[in-house]
């Protein structure tokens, strides 16, 4: 590793900051109903929808009437894409006469796609039909990302609201996430992807006769569409088996370059858009540290382990025993390595490399980054979620140790936030603890895997890890589109999806009823160093206490037998 | 009523809006904008389509530089693409990339202990890399100045000249499209 490796990563971060600044604002703005540059565009649009959907903007909901819509529109939403994939065969813009989905495939895909998760257990250019590509699944690339990002508005709410029964109008937060936020972005991104040749046609695929005279058949599709939202809304889900890997998804550097900065950039301008909806800016800031410090320390780990290259490989005559395997030449291994420890920060589950085959220690990480509920940046909206409920438990530990009623923001915490913080925090992890655990000692769990070793250790643990959490990628080697691992990712996906945004709801609910404490001397500092430092430190050993025996027999066990050349 | 009405109401509007309107109207930008791109960048000669600039092909005859190993089945097969998702510990892979290891020195009458670039014997994780690297390219030189009967300095030369650099210098790897390679090997022998 040299400096020409690491400047352009310094120079990705600081770019990004720079774009997250203003970003930010403009989402505080937007939310609050404040005008922007956007409005006079937007705004008449804005208020034909919400006469055709019947809502009056002004009217407010309480925390479960907030709550109760946005799980009905999740149901639609998950019957309406599970149906539409099981009645393709008859619908238009299927030029390769693709029939319907399994049942199994098309409810984990439904599901998938709802939570912002994007697991794939299928392949997309074998099984989906280009209408089912953009009406279903283009379209829950958006409304997730829209969801996710009303539900961390709604929870900022509370805080700012004193004695207030509401917490916002769904409708209207969903409404505006969708027409200032994420169709601008995206309309940008698609046509600067489609400029460098990620393909954006309704065409069936080519069939071209190669130099050397064999048959190949090019699939195509409208991909660019679909990838810009893939990327910007944290969804992750690829037109192409091989997502962000395959030439049609990510050709050039450029597009890897886009689509790294898309994917960081909602969920890294949220903290900020949380420190000024609150006008307490360095609020947003230290969340923004926090999170940019475990972020690092990831990277920095990934990088060294993918950078020490494999013994194994050194020894049978590979040059350095770089790793390669499943990775792309115009990325390489550091943009590779980038690309993976952003897309498991942020809950997004693209991937430009095979994850399967990275180093171990590589994997061990992004398993970390996952487990801990993804809150380092996080998916758009419920990252921020996560983070602030990790702030929750920081502040009732600090209170504990000095001896005083814990507070946050101005908000005294009693017993029913901290149980609904709890249950944020332990939901997803026991999920996905107990879910590999079975799929592990029993056969049908155990056949889908395709390394043996501690890596097929680590095949399901990944697998649970990211469809708990919502992110998306996978170890891919596990075969995960059999009936098991199809409904029991599928149970995975809710839990980690709605054990975050309920719990957040009734927090904003029960936060927005109280009082603003005045700042005291006795209150604690929630803007300082101290502050990012325990905020860290509680959701690193949080994640060790839970994680590191899974991880001890998995991944880390690989990395020493990989050392000394051990193989399976 | 209302509250199960409105929600379908604002699914289907934004089903419309997102699902149809928006990717279609991507897709009349993009066939205005950039025809060629968002049809696959397909390359044509003599009214024959040949493949796409972004797709690798396989090649494994003695006159072609030869891309990456690929898995998927058949090799580069661009409608179902696929890595090997094979973990680093994992005995069968290491065996595989051993052969790939011989077969490489063999085909280019290297040393028996030369050092082998890890692209040319890894597989790529699409299966369907265009590239390899420059280091790679400069190796095969040799043979394919053998098979074709040129200098070893002309082979270079085009090599050198269809090496594409990192964006702004910062982004990305140097790499040589395989495909563009050989086409230009080809088209050589015709002037």
């Amino acid at each position: 590793m040299t400096f020409h490796d690491l400047f352009p990563i310094l120079f990705f971060l600081c770019l990004l900051t720079l774009f997250a600044l203003p970003l930010g604002e403009f989402m505080a703005k937007v939310f609050n109903g404040k005008r922007t540059f956007l409005t006079r565009i937007v705004g008449p649009v804005e208020r034909v929808l919400y006469r055709v959907f019947g809502v009056n903007e002004k009217e407010e909901m309480s925390w479960k009437t907030y709550a109760f819509s946005l799980i009905i529109f999740n149901a639609i939403g998950i019957m309406g894409l599970f149906i539409l994939q099981l009645i393709q065969g008859w619908l238009p813009f299927n030029p390769q006469k693709f029939g319907a989905v399994r049942w199994d495939t098309a409810l984990n895909a439904a599901i998938s796609f709802v939570t912002n998760t994007n697991w794939q257990s299928y392949s997309g250019e074998m099984t989906m039909s280009y209408f089912t590509q953009m009406a279903g699944l283009t379209v829950q690339n958006f409304l997730s990302a829209a969801v996710g990002l009303s539900s961390v508005i709604a929870l900022i709410r509370g805080f700012i609201r004193r004695t207030a029964e509401t917490i916002g109008n769904f409708w209207v937060d969903l409404t505006r996430s969708l027409l200032y936020v994420l169709l601008p972005l995206t309309i940008i991104w698609a046509i600067v992807l489609s400029s460098q040749g990620v393909v954006q046609t309704l065409r069936p695929s080519i069939h071209a006769r190669t130099l050397e005279g064999r048959e190949q058949v090019i699939a195509l599709g409208p991909t660019a569409s679909q990838v810009a939202i893939k990327q910007l809304g944290t969804n992750g889900g690829g037109f192409f088996n091989t997502n962000s890997a395959h030439p049609f998804e990510s050709p050039t550097p450029l597009t890897d370059f886009m689509e790294v900065f898309g994917l960081m950039l909602l969920p890294v301008s949220l903290p900020l858009t949380f420190g000024a909806m609150l006008n307490k800016r360095r609020q947003g800031w230290a969340i923004f540290a926090s999170m940019m410090a475990l972020f690092l320390i990831g990277l920095a780990v990934t990088l060294w382990s993918e950078f020490q290259g494999n013994p194994i490989l050194e020894r049978i005559g590979i040059h350095n025993g770089i790793n390669m395997e499943g990775k792309e030449v115009r990325f390489g291994v550091i943009h590779s390595i980038l690309f993976a420890q952003s897309t498991t920060a942020v809950a997004s589950g693209a991937v430009n490399s095979m994850h399967d085959s990275l180093m171990p220690l590589s994997g061990l990480v992004l398993i970390f980054n996952m487990a801990i509920g993804e809150v380092i940046f996080g998916g758009v909206g419920v990252g921020l979620i996560g983070m602030i409920i990790y702030a929750i438990l920081t502040m009732f530990l600090a209170g504990l140790m000095i001896g005083r009623t814990p507070e946050f923001i101005g908000k005294k915490l009693e017993p029913y936030e901290m149980m609904m913080s709890v249950i944020a925090v332990l939901s997803p992890a026991v999920t996905m603890l107990l879910m590999a655990s079975i799929a592990i000692s029993t056969k049908i769990g155990l056949s889908s895997l395709s390394n043996a070793g501690p890596h097929g250790l680590s095949e399901v643990l990944y697998a649970y890890a990211s469809s708990a959490n919502n992110n998306g990628s996978a170890f891919a080697g596990l075969n995960a589109n059999t009936l098991f691992y199809n409904l029991t990712t599928s149970f995975a996906m809710l839990v980690g999806r709605f054990s975050t945004i309920f719990p957040a709801l009734a927090i904003s609910g029960s936060l927005a009823k109280k009082q603003i404490i005045p700042v005291s001397t006795g209150t604690f500092p929630t803007t300082n160093m101290l502050f990012v430092m325990m905020l860290v430190g509680v959701v690193i050993v949080v994640g060790a206490l839970t994680f590191f025996p899974a991880l001890t027999l998995g991944p880390l066990l690989e990395h020493l037998l990989v050392q000394i050349g051990k193989t399976f | 009523m209302r509250q199960v009405k409105q929600p379908i109401l604002v699914f289907v509007v934004f089903s419309v809006l997102c699902g149809l309107i928006y990717p279609l109207f991507m897709t009349a930008i993009s066939q205005f904008l950039f025809p060629w791109k968002s049809n696959g960048s397909i390359i044509t000669s003599a009214n024959e389509i040949l493949g796409s600039e972004l797709i690798g092909q396989k090649f494994d005859g003695p006159k072609y530089f030869h891309g990456r190993p690929s898995e998927t089945d058949p090799a580069y097969n661009a409608s179902a693409s696929t890595g090997s998702n094979l973990g680093p510990s994992n005995a069968k892979w290491i065996e595989a990339v051993k052969k790939r290891v011989g077969r490489v020195r063999h085909e280019n009458r290297l040393p028996p202990q030369a050092a082998i670039p890890a692209d040319l014997v890894l597989v790529s994780a699409s299966g369907l890399d265009p590239h390899i690297s420059v280091e790679s390219a400069m190796l095969q030189v040799k043979r394919i100045a053998r098979e074709r009967g040129l200098s070893e300095a002309k082979v270079e030369e085009i090599v050198r000249q269809s090496v594409e650099l990192r964006l702004l210098g910062i982004w990305g790897q140097p790499r040589v499209n395989v495909l563009k390679l050989n086409l230009a090997m080809d088209q050589l022998k015709g002037e």
